[in-house]
């Protein structure tokens, strides 16, 4: 039985036996019993008689996840997904923070329209990016201190950059005494006008139209640029080629406010997806199986990397150039996606994977267990200035999985409203089994 | 029907794309080509297809492929249906796979799919039961293209194995160069690629494939082969103008004397004469053109005989 609650409920009290707690903020790796009485993280020996004792020897616990980039498709896209649905779906996955990106129709642009978001008691804080230009039409930038003021954690024209060179280095000069974000989906539109999947030989042989990483690229140069002159705060999503994430090394060694994170997607699997392999990419090479070539699920926005920037962007995450992982959560119901490859609509699903494909990486070697945690946690978390931690006093944000036991995906194993992935089918390392936000238990199994 | 000598297998439900088949398949489908072109000579009209309903659905403009297709399906006894697309219920957008579901509930057993986005056929073939032919697929296949060239370079040239094929011109956006580039080599050929570099990149790391200059692409070439320059496909950034185009890579009898003495031209067609190759070599007694077109039905009768399982 799985079940699921809301900040709304009453905080919880329970004590967890044996588990291993992973606390990336105090550099903790231990095993130990820890309990949480009324919402807040206690001494086990600070609980009442009788209360209810998880046996764990085979659990791990680590702070709450945050997510920094999730599609919750309200106002305007409800028959896909809802503030609420996309709550659940981030429960599931150990999240207990969500950043709604703000392309829904009408977008995020204004103080009402993120309050009708941002306001909601559901199985996840649900915090706001605002859109960086009104109506994300690129030509006028939005009330960014007004915005500030209501608690948004960032703005974004997410789907595409600010194309106007003049209007981003405007929004990062206002940005810059706010101490907020310009989020980029850095792609020039241009170069990735028209494009279909990532350049390289599966694209030449599918003959879909290639995304060259020069698109990427050429965005993270622009606005690397503009942030070094404004001295405002750039962060990078869904970064996704090798070259982006060079300029993104670079940039932060000359100390520049630059930071980025990368998708669960774009480390694991690759471009010979679209050609209906399915093997991850630090795997051998497999051979592709053209009966499941052209298959929706696999269209997203930046398109899935080739191996050797999938296996550069990993490299990246472990070495702590790449801060937070960020699942870019894009759920489309069916009829967007049971269609021609060059009519699917871009994205995929990711809130109740995440954790299963960083396992994955941590098993084949990739990633260290306690690094995973921390850019799925404490990275992305501090990002947007939300604490984590296991510490006793601290309020309970929190994941408890198993993290060798498996599970099959299929669509009825998901809470959110879509299951368009194209990990549908497959056997995943990794089961959440308790969730606590904010002192409050928003999902267990 | 009688066969003479029937393909060893023919395991597929579909025809989706080159790749994938055997060398054996291909030859067995073209030798029944070549069967079937007799029993049109001799006015022989078995009718294996007599209760197949094939359906012509071309959501993109063609002449010749769906003219082709409709003799060959009539010439093997079965219902034609012929999809005015534009004026259906796809322009009320109805979307693909619910198209092909309706007409296969109304009795289409076959569906000859010609569509502008590449893997369209894959999608029909996994979620709507038809059997399904392609007809070309965006960029990406057109497979009874590729074996009526290989049936008409056969014809001339007797087997490929060993021999040079040139192939010139935009290959990047060509679904007839991609199917012959996993026929040819199959076949034995070596295949040689030359045009605009926008056109040509990423062939290089093709399997038994040389991308070259035009010049080392034809020297001593046994066939040519250009192709359709569909400058609307990328207009402007790929070659600076037709002029241009014809200039470096244009075919003309002159640069033709860089292959292989009377070295057959091929073209997909339709041509646009004096940009591609000249309106003189193509009507020279060196073109197959005319014979890659009348090569068109008996293979495309194969392969629907084929698929449906009555070869």
């Amino acid at each position: 039985m799985t079940t699921f609650g809301t900040l709304a409920d009453p905080p919880a009290t329970l004590v967890l036996l044996g588990v291993r707690t992973i606390d990336p903020t105090d550099g903790t790796d231990l095993v130990r019993d820890l309990a949480v009485r009324d919402g807040r993280i206690v001494d086990p020996r600070d609980v009442p008689e009788g209360t209810r004792r998880i046996e764990g020897s085979n659990l791990v616990v680590a702070p709450g996840f945050c997510d920094l980039h999730a599609h919750l498709r309200e106002p305007g896209g409800e028959v896909a997904e809802t503030v609420e649905s996309g709550a659940r779906a981030a429960a599931h996955g150990g999240f207990t923070t969500l950043c709604a990106m703000p392309n829904t129709e009408p977008p995020l642009d204004e103080r009402a329209r993120v309050a009708a978001v941002a306001g909601r008691a559901s199985a996840a804080r649900v915090r706001v990016v605002a859109s960086a230009t009104a109506g994300r039409a690129g030509e006028r930038l939005t009330d960014y201190a007004e915005l500030a003021a209501d608690g948004v954690v960032g703005v974004s024209d997410d789907g595409a950059a600010i194309a106007d060179p003049r209007l981003a280095r405007g929004a990062l000069a206002y940005l810059a005494e706010l101490g907020l974000p310009l989020i980029e989906h850095a792609e020039d539109p241009r170069l990735a006008a028209g494009t279909l999947m990532r350049a390289g030989p599966t694209a030449t042989r599918l003959g879909l139209a290639a995304w060259p990483p020069s698109a990427e690229l050429t965005m993270i140069e622009r606005d690397v640029a503009l942030a070094a002159e404004t001295g405002g705060w750039v962060h990078f999503t869904h970064l996704s080629t090798a070259g982006g994430l060079d300029v993104v090394r670079r940039a932060k060694q000359r100390g520049l406010r630059v930071t980025c994170d990368v998708t669960p997607h774009h480390l694991a699997l690759t471009d010979a997806w679209v050609a209906g392999h399915r093997g991850f990419a630090w795997e051998a090479e497999g051979e592709p199986d053209y009966e499941r070539a052209y298959d929706g699920a696999t269209r997203v926005n930046p398109p899935l990397p080739s191996r050797e920037d999938a296996l550069a962007l990993l490299a990246g995450l472990a070495d702590g150039s790449i801060d937070a992982i960020a699942t870019d959560h894009a759920p489309h119901p069916p009829e967007r996606k049971l269609v021609e490859y060059s009519e699917a609509a871009p994205g995929m699903i990711g809130l109740e994977t995440a954790l299963s494909l960083g396992l994955a990486a941590v098993e084949a070697g990739c990633l260290g267990l306690g690094r995973l945690v921390e850019a799925l946690s404490s990275g992305p978390a501090g990002l947007i200035r939300e604490a984590r931690g296991l510490a006793v006093g601290e309020v309970a944000d929190l994941v408890v999985f198993d993290q060798a036991a498996r599970w099959q995906l299929e669509a009825d194993a998901l809470a959110s409203r879509s299951a368009n992935t194209p990990l549908i089918g497959m056997e995943l390392p990794g089961v959440v089994r308790l969730t606590v936000a904010g002192g409050r238990v928003t999902y267990e199994a | 029907m009688s066969v003479a000598s029937p393909p060893h297998t023919w395991p597929r439900r579909h025809l989706l794309n080159i790749d994938g088949m055997t060398r054996a398949e291909v030859e067995a489908c073209l030798d029944l080509a070549v069967e079937m072109r007799e029993w049109r000579e001799r006015g022989e009209r078995p009718e294996p297809l007599r209760n197949e309903t094939v359906g012509l659905a071309f959501y993109e403009a063609s002449t010749r492929t769906r003219v082709s297709f409709e003799l060959a399906a009539r010439a093997l006894g079965a219902i034609v249906i012929d999809l005015s697309l534009a004026g259906s219920s796809v322009a009320k957008g109805e979307s693909l796979i619910d198209t092909l579901r309706t007409l296969r509930r109304t009795g289409v057993t076959i569906c000859v799919l010609r569509h502008a986005s590449s893997g369209a056929p894959h999608l029909a073939a996994r979620e709507t039961g038809l059997r399904i032919v392609n007809a070309g697929d965006g960029t990406h296949a057109h497979p009874t293209q590729a074996l009526l060239d290989a049936l008409t370079l056969r014809d001339a040239l007797g087997a490929l194995d060993g021999r040079k094929v040139a192939i010139v011109g935009d290959i990047a956006h060509s679904r007839v160069a991609r199917s012959n580039l996993h026929l040819l080599p199959m076949l034995g050929a070596q295949v040689w690629l030359a045009g605009p570099p926008a056109f040509v990149r990423g062939f290089d790391d093709w399997p038994g494939v040389h991308v070259a200059t035009i010049e080392e692409t034809l020297d001593g070439a046994d066939a040519v082969m250009t192709l359709r320059l569909q400058l609307e496909r990328d207009a402007g950034a790929g070659v600076p103008s037709l002029r241009e185009y014809t200039w470096r890579w244009g075919l003309t009898s002159e640069r033709m004397l860089l292959a292989r003495p009377d070295a057959p031209v091929l073209h997909p067609g339709p041509t646009n004469e004096g940009v591609e190759i000249t309106a003189e070599l193509a009507a020279s007694g060196r073109s197959l053109i005319g014979r890659q077109v009348e090569n068109g039905v008996p293979v495309r009768m194969a392969v629907l005989a084929l698929v449906a399982g009555a070869a």
